[in-house]
């Protein structure tokens, strides 16, 4: 009776609008799944229609084009360790500058926050520069080195505001135990910081794995590329050729996606964490 | 001993904090110093030796670069419009999906998903939109809408790149407002229901009020997605037609990457940075002081 009262047909109207809406917005990907099926005569003559005839020969062709599994096991590499090495070199610097705050590491801090707010456009010139200077021109494990510097300060200064919230009596009393600095950060610390660590992984991962200009800059060789960057060079080459663009772009599309929906609950809390902070 | 002490400490700092610092001073803190340097030369990149120009280039932006100023004016009638529709409709978004409805999970991340996939695919995807779907569309609904030559000029460019923007960072406004708008007091709307308030009136003097910091946080989030667009403009329209939708981040990296004028390139960073850096300061200056009132 209540629940029946409470369902009112403004809610019912409202629910129609927001259906709507959703299909406005999910139309781009309707269009582009349906015509990643069909032959290029069929996308050119009626592409809001359904395929007549599964073109499953587009996948075939664009997969081997653009060497997806390769592509696809670069992203991943170049996602995971430069997230991994994130994450130990900032939590150990945020931990060290909350329980040491003596000059230099309040400078630092000022310092790694102020560059937030540097645009990555603005340094990208000499950052090619410099990357040839110090070998990183050209190679996977130099985009990993990028991305330290590049996210050093967001994920240390996360992890720095959920440091400033734990205990220092928990690190004391293993310390009388006989625990080295490092096996205090290590064993009782960085296990604290869970929550915090997996929302820095989610935001770094979805950075890092959609960035384009970046490896655009860093990597060259084809064999080392990144998806955003075999999209790039696949649709420089194949203009207009929908029927394979729009496979690649499908497969482009369908790993971040399937990610996203595994993980969303964690993506979204950790989102109203960071916008609440940030 | 106080000796040993002060070594461990000494190793302590630098096995802590050394590596994050060692990578910020070398990918951040130097290309930032060369690029000033850079600025005040007429480098173009090749060469070894960089030809000391004093504030030539700045000159030359200002009085005859007019690509500059075009993707100046550019983005910034951009982000005003996007700014503001971003914020209205991711607002309007979350004001719906805080209402008691069956299907709010699903639509929630619907309305989220283009967020997740990088801005370059969603500027091809859109590509095939704007000029093949659209068409479609146009044929059989007959609504003028559609059967505008999208990207073909400057105008229905413009607002292409709005449109792509607006469905690509909406989502992520609403969770914010929706994190937000959940967190408003319930006993609050009720005393004002009773006292005769009706929905527009709690709306109007209730939740936006108590929702400021979501509109700063929101506003500021916006600005700077626009001012620093880059990879959908390049896969949408690739700045064209003629040079009209060219994002100022864009007009850097063909000045630097495609023209090899690698001094003025960076001359153009360095104003970029002081644009930015600016409406970031103010904006979060804004916010502190809004904090400290409430």
């Amino acid at each position: 009776m209540n629940k029946a009262n409470r369902y009112s047909p403004r809610l019912f109207g409202l629910e129609i609008l927001g259906i709507v809406i959703a299909i406005i917005f999910a139309m781009p990907f309707y269009f582009v799944f349906v015509n990643s099926v069909k032959s290029i005569r069929e996308i050119l003559s009626n592409a809001g229609s359904l395929p007549t005839k599964l073109e499953l020969m587009n996948y075939v062709k664009s997969w081997g084009i653009m060497r997806f599994p390769l592509m696809f096991t670069n992203s991943l590499f170049i996602t995971v360790i430069s997230i991994a090495g994130l994450i130990i070199i900032s939590s150990m610097a945020a931990y060290r500058m909350v329980r040491r705050p003596h000059k230099l590491n309040k400078f630092l801090f000022v310092l790694f926050v102020s560059a937030m707010v540097i645009p990555f456009q603005a340094i990208m010139i000499p950052l090619v520069q410099v990357a040839q200077m110090f070998g990183l021109m050209d190679s996977r494990i130099g985009l990993i080195i990028c991305y330290f510097g590049f996210g050093v300060s967001l994920s240390m200064f996360l992890y720095h505001g959920f440091i400033k919230s734990i205990p220092k009596e928990i690190e004391e009393s293993a310390v009388v135990d006989g625990c080295s600095p490092y096996g205090v950060f290590w064993r009782i610390v960085f296990p604290l910081l869970k929550p915090m660590t997996v929302t820095i992984m989610l935001l770094n991962s979805l950075w890092i794995w959609n960035d384009f200009l970046l490896p655009l800059l860093v990597l060259h060789q084809p064999g080392i590329r990144t998806i955003p960057l075999a999209i790039y060079s696949f649709f420089g080459e194949y203009t207009k050729q929908w029927d394979m663009a729009l496979a690649g772009l499908v497969m482009g599309l369908v790993p971040i996606v399937v990610f996203f929906l595994a993980m969303q609950k964690s993506i979204i809390e950790g989102i109203t964490a960071g916008a609440v902070k940030g | 001993m106080p000796n040993k002490k002060r070594f461990s400490e000494s190793v302590q700092q630098l096995v802590f904090v050394g590596p994050a610092t060692l990578f910020f001073l070398i990918i951040v803190v130097l290309p930032f110093f060369l690029c000033i340097y850079y600025g005040l030369t007429d480098w173009n990149g090749v060469e070894r030796n960089a030809r000391w120009v004093g504030l030539s280039n700045f000159q030359r932006i200002f009085t005859s670069d007019t690509g500059f100023m075009r993707s100046f004016w550019f983005t910034a009638r951009y982000t005003f419009v996007t700014v503001i529709l971003l914020n209205l409709i991711g607002f309007g978004l979350a004001l719906l999906l805080t209402q008691a409805l069956k299907l709010r999970n699903l639509m929630r991340t619907i309305f989220f998903i283009p967020n997740v996939i990088g801005g370059l695919l969603l500027g091809y995807i859109w590509q095939f939109i704007f000029v093949n779907g659209f068409v479609s569309i146009g044929n059989w609904t007959n609504i003028k809408f559609f059967q505008l030559p999208w990207l073909g000029t400057p105008a229905t460019g413009f607002w292409a790149l709005v449109i792509v923007t607006v469905w690509q960072y909406a989502g992520y406004l609403m969770i914010i407002y929706i994190a937000s708008i959940i967190s408003v007091p319930k006993e609050m709307i009720e005393a004002a229901k009773i006292d005769g308030a009706n929905r527009w009136q709690v709306l109007k003097n209730i939740t936006v009020p108590m929702i400021m910091p979501a509109f700063t946080v929101s506003l500021f989030l916006a600005i700077s997605w626009c001012f620093k667009v880059f990879d959908v403009n390049l896969s949408l329209t690739g700045g064209g037609p003629f040079k009209s939708t060219e994002s100022l981040a864009l007009n850097i990296f063909i000045e630097a990457f495609t023209n090899n004028r690698y001094g003025l390139g960076s001359a153009k960073a360095l104003i970029f940075f002081v644009v930015v850096a600016t409406v970031t300061i103010i904006q979060v200056s804004i916010t502190k002081k809004r904090e400290v009132e409430a």
